[in-house]
């Protein structure tokens, strides 16, 4: 019934969805669906990112590391781990868990949700485009199955860098873009008012990146204002990865390096679209 | 050797390619008069280019046109273009988006923002991609994506070194999430050029930021800053919003990179084909 209803959603109502804090976060997901979580800290050069979780632990009896951006649920929780915006130390972190993930023979699952990279004039100085590039080539030769799910927001090379992956999966009120709307908009317009204009142009909703190619699968969700929410929506993701990893689990590793490359051979090329 | 004869000796050669294979260029731009942004001396056209587009006046680097920068850095005759007219494509379907090309394709003469190919560079063999700010500020769309990917997969299969002269003002906006996906794209063809073991140097230009700093531009093996970039990913702009405070003089500027450890050393335009080829050399071959 609420699907019905946010079939008929426009672009600006799921970016605001996308954006609400009633939505579960990262650490949710994992209480949730991850047994036994470990979580890691630091990127064994400078810190530890408190915007980027990152741990080991069970998904259905399967030894897995899970990576993701935790926003923080109240102004507290906002603050302490800037919204969901890494700093070099999130993307280095995670960088590290997933060679470790390869070392150790685990697939790497992602949740993805950040407004963006968080443009600090620290995270210039400790080199935030080295460390984004680092972690996308990382995850791009890992020689583990890779998932990641887009819970919220997916904004810049902060949601990329942990987005390389073999199967791509968005929840229905969840997006993925190259800027927020609001940049989008100041860029191209110079104007961020106009940013509902840019959420109607840039095609950023799960329904668009999986007509692109780039979404494998739309995950339905349920109203989060409605109670017992949120069981609902950890059983369907729970399912949707399970899903998704059991043919992975059963592909070699090579295998698994070639077909993602070949993926990215075909994104945005005009020869290699189908 | 005598560095005034050094240089006499590449301006020469700059002048006898550049007269040989864009003639209609050189032509056009005889009459054009360019004005130094940095101290406003006016000098012809041709003989910024022959100075290597340095100012005269002032010593401030100008950007440099990809062709231009082609014949500055290889053998004489030795560049072969690849997908000389290979274009993006439009997935938003964005207003404007056309025309825009087509004032920055009249505007650079370019189709795209990246032009690629091989070449030879000291008598070394080579892949070599060369980004044009001219063309709407070396922005990576699917076309440059797509170009450099291909590059290195050349080189792959030729075992080639890759020379990458970046420039960018960030990601091509109005092709979307596909513009930001060239990023992981691009990065792909960079890990599997380098577990092959071959040789990648970046060099990075005036300016280089955004996704293309977050991506292909900052996984080289050797990283060379040309004197004068900015060289960055987010925006000064966007940082001084957000930190609500002016950023230091020479924040993001190539010695500033250095200093931080994000490359291995910064060359002036008159010394960067000589460090190229004695890099070039080196790599030739390890002992196993
Ligand atoms: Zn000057």
């Amino acid at each position: 019934m609420e699907q019905n209803k946010a079939g008929r959603l426009s672009p600006v109502e799921r970016v605001k969805l996308a954006r609400s804090s009633l939505r579960p976060g990262t650490e949710d997901y994992i209480k949730n669906i991850i047994e036994d979580y470990i979580p890691m800290a630091g990127d064994r050069c400078y810190g530890d990112d408190l915007s980027v979780t990152g741990g080991i632990g069970f998904f259905h009896g399967i030894p897995v590391t899970v990576i993701g951006h935790v926003k923080g649920h109240d102004l507290d929780g906002n603050m302490k781990h800037r919204f969901g915006m890494p700093d070099p130390e999130g993307y280095r972190k995670a960088s590290r868990l997933m060679l470790q993930a390869a070392k150790f023979g685990r697939p790497v699952i992602t949740f993805v949700d950040t407004p963006g990279a968080y443009p600090g004039k620290e995270a210039e100085e400790r080199g935030q485009g080295q460390a984004i590039a680092e972690c996308i080539k990382t995850m791009s030769r890992l020689s583990v199955p890779t998932i990641s799910v887009f819970t919220g927001e997916g904004g810049s090379g902060g949601a990329l860098a942990f987005a390389v992956s073999d199967r791509l999966i968005m929840m229905e009120n969840s997006i993925f873009s190259i800027l927020s709307p609001e940049g989008f908009a100041s860029i191209l317009w110079h104007d961020s008012d106009r940013w509902q204009e840019a959420c109607e142009k840039m095609k950023l909703t799960a329904a668009d990146l999986n007509e692109m190619g780039i979404c494998d699968e739309i995950v339905p969700e349920p109203s989060f204002e409605m109670e017992g929410s949120y069981a609902v929506m950890f059983r369907r993701i729970d399912e949707a990865i399970i899903r998704n990893l059991k043919p992975l689990l059963k592909t070699d590793g090579e295998e698994l390096i070639k077909r993602r490359y070949l993926k990215l051979r075909k994104t945005g090329s005009k020869y290699g679209r189908n | 050797m005598n560095p005034f004869k050094e240089r006499k000796k590449i301006l020469d050669e700059i002048g006898r390619i550049s007269r040989l294979a864009f003639p209609s260029a050189g032509q056009s731009e005889n009459n054009s008069i360019v004005t130094c942004e940095k101290c406003g001396h006016k000098d012809p056209a041709e003989e910024i280019k022959n100075n290597l587009y340095i100012c005269p006046e002032c010593g401030a680097y100008m950007k440099v046109p990809a062709y231009d920068r082609i014949s500055m850095l290889c053998d004489e005759g030795s560049f072969r273009e690849f997908n000389k007219g290979r274009t993006g494509y439009d997935p938003l379907d964005f207003p404007g988006y056309e025309n825009k090309l087509k004032q920055a394709r009249s505007k650079s003469g370019l189709k795209e923002a990246v032009v690629t190919g091989t070449a030879r560079i000291s008598g070394h063999r080579t892949v070599l991609c060369v980004m044009d700010p001219a063309f709407m500020m070396a922005s990576m769309g699917t076309a440059v994506g797509e170009k450099i990917f291909l590059a290195f997969e050349y080189a792959v299969k030729k075992k080639l070194p890759v020379i990458i002269f970046a420039a960018s003002g960030g990601a091509r906006m109005q092709e979307g999430i596909m513009s930001l996906m060239q990023m992981a794209k691009t990065s792909a063809a960079v890990a599997k050029h380098d577990e092959a073991g071959l040789l990648y140097i970046c060099v990075l230009t005036n300016p280089t930021t955004g996704g293309v700093t977050a991506s292909f531009a900052s996984l080289a093996d050797v990283t060379i800053a040309e004197k004068g970039a900015l060289v960055g990913f987010a925006g000064k702009r966007v940082i001084e919003q957000t930190i609500g405070e002016e950023l230091p003089e020479g924040f993001q500027s190539a010695e500033f990179q250095m200093e931080k450890g994000f490359c291995d050393m910064v060359i002036g335009r008159k010394n960067l084909r000589r460090t190229i080829g004695k890099l070039l050399a080196v790599h030739e071959r390890g002992v196993r």
